[in-house]
């Protein structure tokens, strides 16, 4: 049984990407109608993982997995908790709504099946993120989220600002990915371990390691940027360039969740610190105040929306960060609020678009009876993104502010921030949805009406669900809150908070909040001035920022290419040579290992004939007239060499240095002649002799070294081996040969590989310099 | 390199040249030879060939682009590497058959193959690069 629920797990875990391979072919097939096929890969997902929730609840976490790299302990393994099973069901619930809204919202877009195909993708990666114990399959994910996301963002790319959007994204979050990976592999090395359910049951590990600190700034590194804290956030709202089902899925319910969800996982063996406490509220709050402040500034009801995810995602670092029980409660229950009504909100927001032509809130309104069933989800969605009973977002709300200890200090900051930020999240949900259906009807570009069912089905299922998850708040904590509370407290937890208002201090702040949110709504437009103008005062931005840090390495590149690479053949030549000459003399100098003068060997009047060849080849290099003689006469030195080895007895060595040697001499001079050179070298001494020392220098130490190499004790154990072998278990009698294609034969086949990727690039110069050379014998003549 | 005698004896020269580079190649096994050097004695005749008649009828002869025969050769080679696969010995384990042929036993492996993908690589690639810098002469 265990067995087979493994091989569904498995199969739930690659089924996002098999439906991504389907996809295109089968939208040529179903056109729009494909997304309730496809939808189906999501819909099971949420059934399977549904079926886990009563395990989980009794405190069962599910693990299982396969041996992925079994020679480096890497294994392709599982961990299903509260905390997973949260966002698997998030993840592949808003799914399957998602491409079902994106069938109808990409309707009859060319390349529908493509986006099904990216977005399927990138349900894979975030649903294998969450659920991943192993350190190297989370990063993995991760990763694959980030590459993902740049896909969907730049999905129309024949648009520059999508591109410029999908590029920031992943530079940010490709920056922050990699900050992850060596944060996983300090704690890896610090606490032996490398899943993550082994590294929750180390204890105190962890935070007592030396590398603490420097885990945690990398970790941090990867969770901030990808959650999109202040001063990263900038991405996040560039990154609405992308067709709005992906803001509503991948930027607001689901991807920029990923890095809260790394904080949670590891709040009970990185949290509970000085650092931890003051380092996540910190960010984590002027990140609300920042993303709130900066929500109000805009009047496309994306960008609004989008603002308020940044803000959002201050708030529940904040809360992880603040650490105590029913923070983390109140971080748990906003963290699955926020996923339904912003979802919602975002569908909605696309709905508008896709219907009335246009999401600037200026030029809407007076469409509820136009779209009674939008206006009806944005309305619930809206409640609950305010805060107001009887939905989810009220209970989040009530318990944040039971979290906050009010007792002066940071506190009654954290608190004084919580209660603005919530306050403008408010204003924002209103004017989001509130502004475009009520008042008087304005005339829109296109004429609204309501979209159809695939459109407002998602919308809908995701308001409703926010506020009947709250009535039978009971029924959800038990499955729900308490397990993945549980899960990131590392104990324990029971949440009591429901629906029906009891009087605290906590209701009090409700009661402020909704009233200031209220004010403001109230003088929106004001307001929005008011923070133009500071905006415009300031006049930078991270968003700017970027550009500018991109720009300077541009220009770093380029100035350092332009050293390196200066497209001079000398130069290059002098540095590759004087490079050599160095490696071969400096350590011999350096280790005092210069050969002993070796004694003068006798030999027979034909070796002495060869080397006089030899010798006669080399002085007619230095000497000849033109570059063609030269050329020959260094085959002479060359065929002479291969003599010496012939008589020496290594006949296939000669062998190849004959065939090398021709060849050699007939490229190098069909090169010469079609380089259209001087026929002979005119520059004066000074830099021929400056030439002479390198290649001296090179020669020289070429002998000395081979002299070296003979006077060392020669370990014959390979030899010996190839000699007693090579007919026994090769069935070749010539070593060198049995040597290249059986015993090495691995590296022959790298060496023809790059014999062969030579070639081709050769043949790619010899083309690309046609032209050019011949403009050069025409302004020559 | 237009001299009527090297024009004359080029084509038989190269084809004596191919043939040798062959028997080098099949008896490397055992004596000094193999594909290495069989393949640099194929690729100078085709480009001794080149320079006496011309690009035209060396191309002409060889029928596909010499690239094509490198890229041919580095398959030859990964699958004659990949065949120990299917027989659960690691990747390029030579494999070894005896065949009876006309009274000869010949011994046959993939390591064989192997050679022959070498061969064909390094004929290739070379004879491609020494044609294009020859054709560049007429231009």
């Amino acid at each position: 049984m265990a067995d087979a629920s493994q091989s569904v797990t498995f199969l739930a875990l690659i089924l996002p990407f098999l439906a991504a391979a389907i996809a295109p072919a089968l939208t040529r097939i179903l056109k729009h109608n494909a997304a309730w096929v496809l939808a189906l890969a999501p819909l099971f997902l949420f059934v399977h993982f549904f079926g886990y929730l009563g395990d989980v609840a009794a405190g069962r976490a599910v693990t299982g997995g396969y041996a992925w790299i079994p020679s480096l302990g890497v294994d392709f393994s599982w961990f299903i908790d509260g905390l997973s099973l949260t966002f698997a069901l998030l993840i592949s619930g808003i799914g399957t709504l998602i491409v079902l809204y994106a069938g109808g919202y990409l309707k009859g877009h060319e390349q529908q099946g493509r986006f099904f195909s990216f977005i399927l993708m990138f349900m894979g990666a975030m649903q294998g993120l969450v659920l991943s114990d192993s350190f190297m399959t989370l990063f993995v994910f991760w990763e694959l989220t980030s590459i993902t996301s740049f896909l969907l963002i730049g999905f129309d790319h024949s648009r520059e600002a999508s591109r410029r959007a999908a590029l920031q994204a992943l530079v940010v979050t490709g920056l922050g990915g990699l900050s992850l990976l060596a944060g996983l592999l300090v704690i890896w090395a610090a606490t032996g371990e490398g899943t993550l359910s082994g590294l929750l049951s180390s204890g105190d590990a962890l935070r007592a390691a030396p590398f603490y600190l420097l885990a945690l700034v990398l970790v941090l590194g990867g969770a901030f940027t990808k959650s999109a804290q202040f001063p990263f956030h900038f991405w996040l709202p560039n990154a609405m360039e992308a067709p709005t089902p992906v803001s509503a899925y991948l930027h607001s319910a689901t991807m920029v969740k990923a890095g809260v969800y790394l904080l949670m996982r590891l709040n009970p063996v990185l949290g509970d610190t000085v650092w931890w406490e003051t380092i996540l509220p910190i960010f984590g709050g002027t990140t609300l105040l920042v993303g709130t402040l900066l929500a109000i500034r805009q009047t496309d009801l994306k960008l609004m929306l989008a603002y308020t995810t940044v803000a959002s995602l201050g708030l529940l670092v904040m809360l992880t960060g603040l650490g105590s029980e029913i923070a983390i409660e109140a971080a748990v229950l906003y963290l699955v609020a926020h996923s339904l009504f912003k979802g919602a909100l975002f569908m909605v927001a696309g709905l508008i678009d896709h219907e009335a032509g246009t999401r600037d809130v200026r030029w809407l309104g007076g469409l509820r009876s136009a779209m009674p069933i939008t206006f009806a989800a944005a309305l619930l969605a809206a409640l609950s993104m305010g805060g107001l009973p009887p939905f989810f977002g009220f209970l989040a709300k009530e318990e944040i502010y039971a979290a906050l200890d009010f007792s002066g200090g940071w506190n009654a900051l954290f608190t004084a921030v919580a209660i603005i930020g919530n306050a403008l999240m408010l204003v924002i949900g209103f004017a989001v949805a509130l502004k475009p259906f009520l008042g008087a009807a304005v005339e829109t570009p296109k004429h609204a009406h309501e979209g159809p069912v695939l459109l407002w089905l998602g919308p809908l299922t995701l308001a409703i669900v926010g506020c009947v998850a709250a009535i039978f708040s009971g029924v959800t904590h038990h499955y729900v809150s308490e397990p993945m509370a549980a899960a990131v407290a590392g104990a324990p937890v029971e949440i009591y908070i429901s629906v029906v208002p009891h009087a605290s201090l906590a209701l009090l702040l409700s009661i402020v909040t909704i009233a200031l949110g209220i004010a403001i709504f109230l003088m929106l437009d004001r307001a929005r001035d008011a923070m133009a103008a500071v905006l415009a005062a300031i006049g930078w931005g991270p968003d700017r920022g970027f550009d500018q840090a991109i720009r300077g390495l541009i220009r770093l590149a380029n100035a350092v290419t332009g050293v390196i690479q200066n497209g001079r053949m000398e130069v290059y030549m002098t540095v590759t040579f004087v490079m050599i000459a160095v490696a071969i003399w400096a350590p011999m100098l350096m280790f005092g290992e210069l050969p002993a003068m070796p004694t003068f060997p006798r030999m027979t009047f034909y070796e002495w004939t060869v080397f006089a060849i030899a010798a006669i080849g080399l002085g007619a290099v230095a000497y000849a007239a033109d570059r063609l003689t030269a050329i020959v006469s260094l085959g002479i030195q060359g065929f002479a060499v291969a003599l010496l080895f012939l008589l020496f007895g290594a006949p296939d060595l000669a062998f190849t240095q004959f065939m090398v040697e021709t060849l050699s001499v007939v490229i190098l001079a069909l090169v010469m002649t079609r380089l259209r050179l001087y026929p002979s070298d005119h520059r004066p001494t000074a830099e021929k002799m400056v030439d002479v020392g390198i290649a001296g220098a090179c020669g020289i130490g070429f002998a000395v070294l081979l002299l070296k190499v003979t006077q060392i004790p020669f370990d014959s154990t390979l030899s010996d081996f190839f000699s007693t072998y090579s007919y026994v278990i090769a069935h070749g009698r010539n070593i060198v040969n049995v040597i290249i294609v059986d015993f090495r034969g691995l590296d022959t086949l790298g060496e023809i590989a790059v014999v062969m990727i030579t070639g081709l690039a050769i043949l790619a110069l010899i083309r690309i310099r046609l032209p050019r050379s011949t403009d050069v014998t025409e302004a020559k003549s | 390199m237009q001299t009527v005698i090297f024009r004359t004896a080029a084509p038989y020269l190269a084809s004596l040249m191919v043939m040798f580079s062959v028997f080098v190649l099949l008896r490397g096994h055992n004596e000094p030879g193999g594909g290495f050097i069989g393949g640099l004695i194929a690729a100078s005749a085709f480009a001794i060939y080149g320079i006496a008649c011309g690009v035209t009828p060396v191309r002409r002869a060889l029928y596909f682009h010499p690239m094509a025969i490198a890229g041919f050769g580095l398959f030859l080679s990964t699958v004659a590497g990949l065949a120990s696969l299917a027989m659960g010995v690691p990747f390029l384990t030579g494999l070894w058959t005896e065949v009876h042929l006309l009274g000869v036993t010949l011994d046959l492996s993939t390591v064989l193959f192997f050679d022959f993908g070498v061969y064909f690589v390094v004929v290739g690639a070379i004879t491609s690069i020494a044609l294009a810098l020859e054709e560049r002469e007429e231009d």
